[in-house]
């Protein structure tokens, strides 16, 4: 039942964009066409889950017992540049094509505040690991889930008549807005 | 581009926030009040200046292909020591701030600077960049901090002039966005004025 | 502007070695000067609640804190006991939840001798905005004031209780109630209240 709690408030309730602001430059950046917000969002749960179970397991059996919390926020962001670094190495000799598909977007993830954001939360909320793993990959879902319905309305707005000074980021920003007010209406399930 | 204009490019021409678009998280995430977004906006300042004068210092010894893991650690650095002191002699803004403050590492504006500029030019040329965008920064988290803070709250830097709750949606999620969209549409009529 | 540096192997793995050592170095001054600092602000922050919650006191609670095993196991709550000129006039008690929206939650409850409910502060959360985290407000909080949970039941309204859940936040409600019921009972069991 917990576990029910976690998914359905990571993923629509507590919505990692549209609520907690993690993730935003690339959700902004990314959403300007449905089939890039997809490749993004498999990514993005791809290295978040990777990335969460590893800080986890480092911050439990390393820095605690040695007194090395201070070091958290470096180990953390060392380990997610890493992993995202080993990740494309892999891709690129496993599958080519997936490779392509995702390309420029793998970098980009070291610097999602969602992935350094859900490794801390975890930690705050004091999960255990397999709760640390299904929040993590639920916090992903979400991500894409608000990415790809952005992504669908910004390549309808692109078709409209917006005033000059609204055109671009200010209109997405609005709709951002608008959008995450209709998620807040999630907010009574649980 | 001489020193002044170095400087003061951060605060409306190539404001972090409102036109190069960078650091959107904390932006939209710290300012539930102009005090927030102040404190934020400083925190990020002082990082953002440091890092670009040490990594500015150091250029010339790092290797090529190690310059991101590197200019990533050192910036690392500056934000655990902001994290540490704020949490020893700011404990109530430490705690507001709270997850913010470790993410100032991966705000794209600090990583951006020193990729952009501090690795290519010289150290006091470094400072002013990093001052000037990190106080432009702090300008835009305090004036978004204010409009939210002012409609949300009907409070000034913690004065209530209402009864009440104001428009409560500016302090919660979408409010942010609703009003980050109207600032910037607002600035991008003055820029082109 | 290149670097003067080649990027061999050697001066990779050696310019990142010297980096982190620096680094961790510098941090670890840094973390030992504050460490006092960031303690006392947490002292403060507990005595500053615990004064919330209790009638007023003349000893030093901290002097006198005793850990104790909550009733049922589920952990370990700190009971600090208010004494004024000997006699004690309540006990402050920093409980928990792990029930809460969020998770984790920590209140400091004040009880007095008779097992009334004095006064409630939210020290931690990570309820959300807006819903949960109303659990702060007096509105919420007011209605715990003078509450004995031997008469009435310190439950949500919606489950047979007393309580007044917040609108939309049943979940943060309970976890409130929770938190509240494990320190009346490990208080009682303790025979520190009627």
């Amino acid at each position: 039942m917990e576990y029910f709690v976690i998914i359905i408030s990571a993923i629509f309730v507590s919505n990692i964009v549209l609520s907690q602001f993690l993730g935003v430059c690339p959700f902004l950046g990314v959403s300007t066409k449905v089939s890039t917000s997809v490749g993004m969002t498999g990514a993005v749960i791809f290295v978040i889950t990777l990335a969460t179970i590893t800080t986890y397991l480092l911050y439990y059996y390393v820095l605690k017992p040695f007194d090395l919390v201070f070091l958290r926020t470096i180990v953390f962001i060392l380990v997610i540049a890493a992993l995202v670094q080993m990740v494309e190495i892999i891709l690129k000799k496993i599958s080519p094509p997936l490779y392509q598909a995702l390309g420029i977007y793998l970098p980009l993830i070291t610097t999602n505040c969602a992935v350094l954001g859900v490794a801390i939360l975890v930690i705050q909320k004091n999960f255990n690991l397999m709760e640390s793993t299904v929040f993590a990959i639920s916090t992903a879902v979400g991500f894409g889930l608000a990415l790809i319905i952005f992504a669908s309305i910004r390549e309808q707005l692109d078709l409209m008549n917006i005033p000059k000074g609204m055109k671009g980021i200010p209109i997405a920003l609005i709709t951002a807005g608008i959008l995450s007010l209709a998620f807040m209406g999630f907010s009574g399930i649980v | 581009m001489n020193q002044w204009q170095n400087f003061l490019k951060g605060f409306i021409k190539e404001n972090p926030v409102f036109v190069l678009l960078l650091g959107m998280c904390p932006t939209l995430g710290t300012t539930t009040s102009a005090i927030n977004g102040l404190g934020m906006g400083l925190a990020t300042a002082f990082v953002l200046t440091m890092s670009n004068v040490v990594i500015s210092l150091v250029k010339g010894f790092i290797p090529d292909k190690v310059r991101i893991p590197s200019f990533i650690v050192i910036i690392a650095t500056f934000v655990t020591l902001v994290d540490l002191l704020m949490a020893g002699y700011t404990p109530a803004l430490h705690e507001q701030l709270g997850l913010y403050i470790p993410l100032i590492v991966v705000n794209c504006i600090v990583l951006g600077r020193a990729e952009a500029f501090a690795s290519k030019h010289g150290v006091w040329l470094s400072f002013l960049d990093g001052l000037g965008m990190g106080l432009g920064f702090t300008f835009a988290l305090f004036l978004l901090g204010s409009t939210r803070e002012i409609l949300g709250s009907g409070s000034i830097l913690g004065y209530k002039f209402i009864h009440g709750d104001g428009m409560l949606v500016f302090v919660l999620a979408p409010g942010a966005f609703i009003a980050l969209g109207y600032i910037i549409a607002i600035m991008n009529k003055i820029r082109k004025a | 502007m290149a670097s003067k540096t080649k990027s061999t192997l050697l001066n990779m793995v050696l310019t990142l070695l010297i980096i982190s050592v620096v680094s961790a170095g510098a941090l670890a001054y840094v973390y030992s000067i504050t460490k006092k600092p960031i303690e006392q602000a947490q002292l403060k922050k507990e005595l500053d609640a615990i004064k919330e919650v209790v009638p007023d006191f003349s000893n030093n609670p901290f002097e006198e804190k005793q850990i104790i095993d909550a009733y049922n196991g589920s952990g370990k709550i700190e009971v600090y006991p208010a004494k004024k000129d000997g006699k004690t006039v309540g006990y402050a008690v920093k409980t928990f939840t792990e029930k809460g929206f969020g998770g984790h939650i920590e209140i400091m409850v004040g009880f007095l001798p008779d097992g009334t409910i004095e006064a409630t502060k939210v020290l931690a959360h990570s309820e959300t905005p807006g819903l949960g985290s109303k659990m702060t407000s007096e509105k919420f909080k007011s209605q715990f004031r003078g509450f004995n949970p031997a008469q009435k039941k310190l439950i949500v309204k919606k489950d047979g209780g007393d309580v007044d859940a917040i609108t939309a936040a049943t979940i943060s409600s309970r976890a409130f109630c929770d938190a509240l019921d494990r320190a009346y009972k490990t208080l009682k069991k303790e025979g520190l209240i009627k």
